[in-house]
């Protein structure tokens, strides 16, 4: 129960039940990237509203799991009001957690994402938002995908 | 052929069936596990393991070009392993038992050697909306190559056949007819007995992919009066890297080889190759001879015990979960044909699949969870992907218990 619990914290299952952000169309969004992992059949789009280097609004759309969800709505919580810089700082911090690849450091409300780096299969449905925010951010065209 | 009767059946002696396969007796997350991804693959019983280690351990050599004693054991284990395959398809002589890979392998060559040779410009490949992508790509890649079309027989939503949709299709262009013997994402058994008649009636030559159905029915080729019929080992508690085509011997005989090297010749020099006889022709290489004496022995494991007796087993755990998945609230069953397979695919209002194989697992339970490569059913059944458990000749109703155990587990979870 403990195990199974680390990964579905609460906090993911409310952001899966109802997810922030979600099917809303930023006003003057004029970034946007898909991410799709075919094997999963996990898919988002992300819009973003950027003005002066600044994330002044997000939203997405699409379907996948409770982690590939949660993960996205938390994201655009954390997101909107942060510089480029400071987003593509932040999603370096997740990167982290999620691979332990590197140190994560404070990075709040998202420490509840830890809990996926024990179910290894999983840890691609938690990137996919993010690696498709890093490529609206930098206006990469291609599909993103994390599988 | 799956009407079986429970009244002829002989039940199956089930602990010392599930005593039979090592891999079976272990826990998982603390809990026993209840292996239940048996149309992904299935365990293999002791048997097969020890056939795979005695040829390895005492008689592994190359084949057919030795002289010495391992390479003569060798041989002969190999091409006893064609014959072990014959008799289970019932096929008429051994020559139409080509070794391959996998059933997609087989596929794949029916559509590169015979489609290549005999498909054309205008002509049309039937297949069906619940084809596995391995029936779908390699015919894909054939309409590319050769500017024939692909039609495709819809299914309705319990996951059959649309009644009347292939006999509208099936026209004077049909040139070849490739269906499931059994859908793997939904379980249903086709009608194929009738089909290939009809389909023969208009000129048609028919590919079964058999991949599904062999571990849950009995394959009789002669009687089927198919074409051809793709079969893979591991889902027949047999290895994995082995699989069988059979075809028709005149239709081999008539086949180009569709790879080149050695074993499928007869005589090379730099100005022609002649070509080795079916089924060397299709062979290249050294075979997988180990993989080729497991699966000899997975089919003397399956036939000791009966196909009509393993079925019988299966569709009573199959009712079992049928019933106990309808009075699971917010739980729908994928696939509800008549005429069905032990292979449960379903969804639970709310919660993912990929967050139900989860969660399944931490109870031991094994499931597949995703669109079991047939994006097309997901398409029709307008999901992405569902949760399929599958029923083997070794699982109980104890097993289907964990499964319902962890499918409340879930819901508690998510409620």
């Amino acid at each position: 129960m403990s195990d199974l619990r680390s990964l579905y914290e609460e906090v993911i299952l409310d952001h899966n039940r109802n997810p922030r952000n979600y099917l809303h169309k930023p006003e003057g969004a004029n970034h946007h990237a898909y991410g799709f992992n075919p094997l999963c059949g996990d898919e988002f789009t992300i819009h973003l509203t950027l003005k002066d280097g600044v994330i002044t609004d997000v939203g997405f759309e699409g379907a996948g799991c409770a982690i590939s969800t949660a993960s996205a709505s938390l994201m655009t919580e954390a997101i909107k009001g942060m510089s480029v810089a400071e987003a593509d700082a932040l999603f370096r911090s997740v990167h982290n957690l999620l691979t332990h690849e590197g140190e994560a450091g404070d990075i709040g409300k998202l420490q509840v994402l830890s809990g996926v780096h024990e179910y290894p299969a999983r840890v691609k449905c938690a990137t996919l938002a993010w690696h498709t925010l890093n490529a609206a951010l930098h206006n990469d065209k291609e599909t993103v995908t994390t599988e | 052929m799956s009407a079986v009767s429970p009244m002829a059946a002989m039940p199956l002696d089930i602990d010392r069936v599930r005593g039979d396969f090592p891999a079976l007796h272990q826990q998982v997350h603390g809990n026993p596990l209840a292996y239940l991804d048996n149309a992904a693959t299935t365990q293999k019983p002791r048997r097969v393991i020890e056939a795979i280690s005695h040829y390895y351990e005492h008689d592994n050599a190359n084949v057919h070009r030795g002289v010495h004693a391992l390479s003569i054991r060798a041989t002969a284990a190999f091409e006893s392993a064609r014959e072990r395959v014959r008799a289970h398809l019932n096929a008429s002589s051994e020559r139409e038992i080509v070794f391959v890979r996998g059933a997609t392998e087989a596929i794949n060559l029916v559509a590169q050697s015979y489609g290549r040779a005999c498909i054309g410009a205008d002509d049309e490949i039937l297949i069906t909306e619940m084809e596995h992508h391995s029936n779908i790509v390699p015919w894909q890649m054939l309409c590319e190559q050769t500017g024939a079309q692909l039609r495709v027989v819809p299914i309705n939503d319990a996951g059959e056949l649309v009644p009347g949709a292939f006999e509208d299709l099936l026209g004077e262009r049909t040139r070849l007819v490739a269906i499931s013997h059994c859908s793997n994402a939904l379980g249903t058994i086709n009608p194929v007995r009738e089909m290939i008649t009809r389909a023969h009636a208009a000129g048609a030559k028919v590919l079964l992919d058999g991949a599904q159905a062999a571990a849950h029915l009995a394959v009789d080729v002669q009687a089927l009066d198919c074409d051809f019929y793709a079969l893979s080992g591991h889902k027949l508690y047999g290895p994995t890297g082995i699989g069988v085509l059979w075809a028709r011997g005149e239709l081999l005989d008539a086949m180009p080889p569709w790879q080149g090297g050695g074993e499928m010749i007869r005589q090379v020099s730099f100005e022609k190759s002649v070509y080795a006889p079916p089924p060397a022709r299709f062979e290249a290489g050294t075979p997988n001879i180990a993989g080729a004496i497991g699966l000899a022995a997975a089919l003397d494991y399956l036939d000791a015990l009966g196909l009509a007796n393993i079925a019988a087993h299966e569709q009573g755990l199959l009712a079992y979960a049928t019933d106990r998945a309808a009075a699971t609230p917010g739980m729908r069953i994928i696939g509800t044909a008549a005429h069905k397979a032990s292979i449960l695919s379903f969804e639970l209002e709310g919660i993912h699949p990929h967050d139900l194989g989860t969660i399944f697992d931490s109870e031991g339970v094994a499931i597949r969870a995703g669109h079991h490569c047939a994006m097309p059913v997901m398409k029709h059944f307008c999901v992405p992907a569902t949760a399929r458990a599958s029923f083997g000749l070794y699982n109980t109703r104890d097993d289907v218990d964990a499964l319902f155990r962890a499918v409340d587990r879930a819901r508690d979870l998510f409620a």
